[in-house]
């Protein structure tokens, strides 16, 4: 361990990491469920650590709400949800978007009810997948904590204004103690410059935000919302490497590889359990197995041409979804990745599988279970997509 | 001119323009309008074009209180709250059902701002629906006068009560058929500190049916009945009411609206009409309005 490196909780690492982004107001509902993060940056408020507005309101919905007036207003704005909380955002999240404000929002993902459930999954920010939020996804809690400059960086670029969620595994990452660098100031106002929005609500320069558009004008609303989306997905990488530039840290832009290049058998996967797949790479590496692992960092901006290059040499991709699509049968990583594979030279299989959700864990043994199953491909996609994880007592 | 610049689309005798109108001449230029989804967002700000000559901001329709209390708290934060008044102006829908719960929870946090509810008693931007604003037997689209309904069996939410019990230092009732009334009370409101309401009855001639002509007659009858009393509350207490010297009956007012003509129509109506009468008298005794 580093000198520089403490002890603490994920969650606090993430509350670290928005105190010294110096946001002026914060707005949470303390559960349905809540982790630590709102409350230790209602500590650090409480101690005068923070120079902002922290605002205790009745539920997510109004969270979020008061951010988009506090955003528009011109303020840096921040709130932490997770799961159901997220669910009830959902119809703020498509206004705070498409009023292009650039609120900064971590989401400790959870599954969602019924039956409830408090455990980690990906299906409650995997269910925002349109709402035209930048969503980064995080592989441990160091990383969770310095995607919060990134995100408001990012998302504050005049040429982006999109919100964004840096999504980071419930429990796993939000409940875990490791040793992290918590951020510094310094260092994180030399990254981060401050919030100068051109469009705010200011009685000596009025504007209109939230006009009403009929079709002959809301067409393009969208399109410039996908557009920023797409300078987003240039300046992932750039922001990613001026971090590393002043942080000395870097994970990956919009993806990152890991023994990859010469892969024959690559898995692909979101969040926490990268950290268990590289485990299970170079345990399986020194066995002699070509097995690489390509971990996709941003799933919006979705970065297709990316992972595309990335996959051209794979002799068969599988996809680990802590999600589901019902009624598809398959999770939405699986589903993007056969999507952005399609129009392409590259026909390499791609087998889906659902795992770990509710909580249940993912340990080595079900990732060399998995990588086992995907060498039977030779002999023909034997399933498109599956759960890898059922009990067969309860199935 | 107005601050609510004229060349917007609402309706010939609407009562959201002039409540509109009113609130920003009382208030003037320093303030930050939130508005729900309703009438008044729609008809204002059809894009490219906007009515508002202040900042004004439109989210959605459940949220009003709670991206006001952003705006407020974003102001205090950067340092920039001086003067500038914060006002949210919602229609009853928006305020009485929808968005009850962002209100209470502004109201409970305290924040220096006024909501104003512009109440013309059903969901008129959507098609003349019932809201919880909606006055007993009212036939409106979604609770319709029939063969065996007098109409709106419910009788009209006490929202200015609602907002006195969470402790607001300033709610008062008001009519957009009484301007300088309301604007004093509009204007007062946003000088006192905290969270404070103003209750506006606004006559839609469209979801009321009855002549553009009439909505300042009609608003006038509501209060000369004693069916829309005008009064101000201070920290709870019946502080200043509007005295009524000659009452009027309730079938006076009843009688101008289409939404009310079953009553005059329909076998036993004129018997129900005395249920409206007791609202009123209950007014009289309860505010002492004579």
């Amino acid at each position: 361990m580093r000198k520089s490196m403490v002890v603490v909780e994920g969650s606090y690492a993430v509350a670290h990491a928005v105190k010294v982004c110096k946001p002026n107001v914060i707005s949470a509902y303390p559960i349905t469920p809540q982790t630590h993060i709102v409350e230790d940056l209602a500590q650090f408020a409480a101690d005068g650590e923070m120079n902002c507005e922290y605002m205790n309101v009745e539920s997510e919905f109004s969270a979020i709400s008061a951010l988009i007036g506090a955003s528009a207003a011109g303020a840096r704005t921040y709130s932490s949800t997770t799961s159901q909380g997220l669910a009830l955002m959902h119809e703020a999240l498509f206004n705070a978007s498409g009023m292009r404000l650039p609120i900064v929002m971590t989401v400790v993902n959870r599954a969602l009810s019924a039956p409830i459930n408090i455990w980690n999954d990906q299906q409650d920010s995997i269910s925002q997948r349109d709402t035209g939020w930048i969503q980064l996804y995080a592989e441990d809690v160091q990383e969770a904590a310095d995607m919060t400059p990134q995100l408001y960086k990012l998302a504050e670029n005049e040429d982006i204004l999109l919100p964004a969620m840096s999504c980071m595994d419930g429990f796993i990452l939000s409940h875990v103690y490791e040793p992290v660098i918590l951020l510094e100031q310094s260092l994180t106002d030399e990254f981060l410059p401050a919030y100068n929005p051109e469009f705010v609500l200011d009685p000596k320069n009025p504007m209109s935000f939230g006009a009403f558009a009929d079709p002959s004008t809301y067409t393009e609303f969208r399109y410039k919302q996908e557009k920023a989306m797409g300078v987003a997905l240039g300046k992932i990488e750039e922001i990613a490497n001026e971090f590393k530039d002043i942080y000395g840290r870097y994970y990956g832009g919009l993806i990152d590889g890991y023994v990859l290049d010469d892969a024959e058998i690559v898995i692909m996967a979101m969040g926490s359990v990268i950290g268990t797949i590289k485990d299970t790479i170079d345990v399986l590496r020194s066995e002699g197995e070509s097995v690489g692992l390509l971990k996709v960092r941003s799933f919006r901006p979705f970065p297709r041409d990316a992972i595309r290059a990335a996959l051209k040499n794979a002799k068969v991709v599988i996809t680990l979804d802590k999600n589901i699509s019902i009624g598809k049968n398959e999770g939405a990583l699986c589903t993007e990745v056969k999507a952005c594979l399609y129009n392409t030279d590259t026909r390499v299989p791609v087998i889906g599988f659902m795992l770990g959700h509710g909580g249940r864990d993912i340990p080595i043994s079900m990732i060399k279970k998995l990588i086992n199953k995907a060498k039977l491909v030779e002999k023909g996609i034997f399933v498109e997509s599956e759960y890898a994880d059922l009990r067969e007592d309860l199935a | 001119m107005s601050l609510l610049k004229p060349g917007h689309r609402g309706c010939a005798g609407c009562c959201d323009a002039l409540a509109g109108k009113f609130v920003l001449d009382a208030i003037g230029e320093d303030c930050i309008v939130v508005s729900p989804t309703g009438c008044l967002e729609v008809f204002t700000t059809p894009y490219p074009e906007s009515a508002w000559g202040v900042p004004w901001i439109h989210s959605l329709f459940e949220n009003a209180a709670a991206v006001a209390s952003g705006v407020e708290a974003a102001l205090k934060s950067l340092g920039k709250k001086n003067n500038t008044k914060v006002i949210a102006i919602g229609g009853d829908g928006a305020t009485l059902d929808i968005g009850l719960q962002a209100i209470s929870g502004a109201f409970e946090r305290g924040h220096d701002f006024t909501y104003i509810c512009v109440d013309n008693e059903a969901y008129m931007n959507t098609g003349i629906q019932r809201s919880g604003a909606t006055p007993l037997y009212a036939s409106t689209t979604t609770s319709p006068a029939g063969k065996v309904s007098f109409g709106n069996p419910l009788h009209k939410k006490n929202m200015p009560a609602i907002i006195a019990a969470h402790g607001s230092p300033y709610v008062a009732t008001a009519s957009i058929a009484y301007a300088p009334d309301m604007m004093k009370k509009v204007k007062k409101a946003t000088e006192i500190k905290g969270p404070t309401y103003v209750h506006v009855h606004a006559p839609c001639c469209t979801g009321w049916k009855f002549e553009s002509s009439k909505t300042i007659e009609v608003g006038r009858l509501a209060v000369e009945t004693a069916l829309w009393p005008l009064y101000e509350m201070e920290n709870g207490v019946v502080t200043n009411v509007r005295k009524l010297k000659n009452r009027k009956p309730v079938e006076e007012y009843l009688k101008m609206q289409g939404r009310f003509k079953h009553l005059f129509t329909m076998e036993g109506g004129l018997e129900e009409i005395k249920k409206i009468q007791a609202i009123a008298d209950w007014n009289v005794k309860h505010f002492g309005l004579e």
